[in-house]
């Protein structure tokens, strides 16, 4: 992926439990790809870790975990 | 339609969750709502407070919304610093301990569940701390300022993530636990090995099979004395040893409870006018409360009491329906070597099988056809929860 791609992609955490999902890093394991933009995750995708739906994210910045 | 007001008491996830989904229904946006909790009311993801030292942030910047915030998103009232006294179930009344007086048509238990404190002697055992809510965070962190030995007393999920957290951002922590390994009540053993090897690699020291008896204050520091004898240093000492639901109002009201306020499948206690959900409640697969013998469903995690709150707001609405739990696999927040764990139902048949290669741990729990039962994932491995959990039986259908 060039530089170019890479930029402006965000980060959106769940806001019940905490869950990030980093649109550089996709969620391949469930068939989203790196890459995917948060709109075009479908609207019925629910957080993996907590079930809450697609609505409770938001987007946050978060610093790098050790 | 009733016009008459819901009740919520408590504004953790399971009370601000169950306010939320009430008002994407149609049917629940036009009934009154009150949320009445003993502290600020903010909102805040309690899995957050486990990983905020590696975030690098302070305990004022976890909340999302303050209470205000809350009460206009939600359209609701929200009385703050207002612990409960009783419930008076023949007045249908919340009577709050200032004497205040709250009339109801429902009410939602919504009060989470208690650190257990473990007996301990000394000086200085009223110094260990717990940390349960953002409150109680603050505290832990207001203590921890400037200090860098910490001794967790507790080896299950929130001792873990916190020794993950502390011990990533330069802190020297101790875990004691009466167990052989980490999170054994989740994990097995292969499973369980790996992660405290992992944590070990980033500096946690583990005291296994031995419970502390006295904490006591030597030289300006604590000393944890521990069952075998021997005896932890530390600057700030925390007790994760578990968490026992919030009953005592229930049933100081008369409801029937067990280990928790005991509900059925529409998350009803033994009076159909008081619904509970969350880490209090002990959910029943079939029968009703007040039933002898029956046994439930106790799970202290974010993902039950999100579909808890999804059937609870349906039910409120008018429109009953039951709780359903499809498998829920926990995640453990350990950054360093990530833990995911479904684990099979108390009493299942059936046998681990473990594999373990360089990238982390996959354990699988079959029964004798073969059936996927449980699972246990560590570091690369987590990544085939999507794909197992599908292979998992409900655990409510």
């Amino acid at each position: 992926m060039s530089e170019k791609a890479n930029e402006g992609y965000r980060r959106w955490q769940c806001i019940v439990c905490g869950f990030v999902y980093d649109e550089a890093a996709g969620l391949p394991e469930e068939g989203i790809a790196p890459g995917t933009r948060w709109e075009d995750i479908p609207d019925d995708w629910a957080c993996p870790d907590c079930g809450v739906a697609k609505a409770d994210f938001e987007m946050v910045e978060i610093a790098a975990e050790r | 339609m009733a016009r008459e007001p819901i009740v919520i008491l408590g504004t953790g996830l399971a009370g601000y969750n169950t306010a939320r989904e009430l008002r994407r229904l149609e049917a629940g946006k036009r009934l009154a709502l009150t949320l009445v909790t003993r502290d600020d009311g903010r909102f805040y993801s309690k899995p957050d407070l486990s990983v905020a030292l590696a975030r690098g942030k302070a305990p004022d910047e976890i909340p999302l919304a303050d209470a205000g915030e809350m009460a206009a998103q939600l359209d609701a009232t929200i009385l703050t610093h207002a612990p409960v006294a009783r419930i008076d179930r023949a007045a249908r009344k919340v009577v709050l301990e200032d004497g205040r007086g709250l009339a109801y048509g429902r009410v939602v238990l919504a009060l989470g569940a208690e650190p257990v404190r473990p007996p301990l002697a000394g000086d200085a055992a009223g110094e260990v701390l717990s940390v349960n809510d953002l409150d109680g965070y603050r505290r832990f962190r207001e203590r921890l300022d400037g200090h860098e030995r910490v001794a967790i007393l507790g080896a299950g999920l929130i001792g873990c993530e916190f020794a993950n957290d502390l011990a990533a951002t330069g802190h020297r922590v101790t875990v004691a636990d009466p167990a052989p390994w980490p999170l054994a009540r989740f994990l097995p053993e292969a499973a369980g090995r790996r992660l405290e090897r992992e944590l070990a690699a980033l500096g946690v020291t583990w005291r296994f099979g031995v419970t502390a008896e006295r904490v006591d204050r030597v030289d300006g520091a604590l000393a944890l004395r521990l069952s075998d004898g021997s005896t932890i240093a530390a600057d700030v000492a925390l007790s994760a040893v578990g968490l026992r639901p919030r009953t005592a109002l229930a049933a100081e009201a008369g409801l029937a409870t067990g280990r928790g306020i005991l509900v059925d499948r529409l998350l009803r206690t033994s009076d159909p006018a008081i619904h509970a959900l969350g880490d209090c409640a002990e959910v029943l697969p079939e029968g009703a409360p007040g039933e002898p013998g029956r046994e439930g469903l106790v799970l202290p995690f974010v993902m039950p009491l999100v579909q808890g709150a999804r059937a609870l707001a349906r039910t409120l609405a008018g429109e009953p329906t039951p709780v359903r739990y499809p498998a829920m696999p926990v995640a453990v927040k350990t950054p360093a070597h990530p833990v995911v764990v479904a684990p099979p139902a108390p009493g299942a048949e059936g046998a681990w099988e473990v594999a373990e290669d360089e990238g982390g741990v996959r354990a699988l729990f079959r029964a004798p056809d073969g059936r996927l039962l449980g699972f246990a994932l560590t570091g690369a491995h987590v990544k085939e929860r999507p794909a197992l959990a599908r292979e998992l039986p409900p655990l409510l259908p």
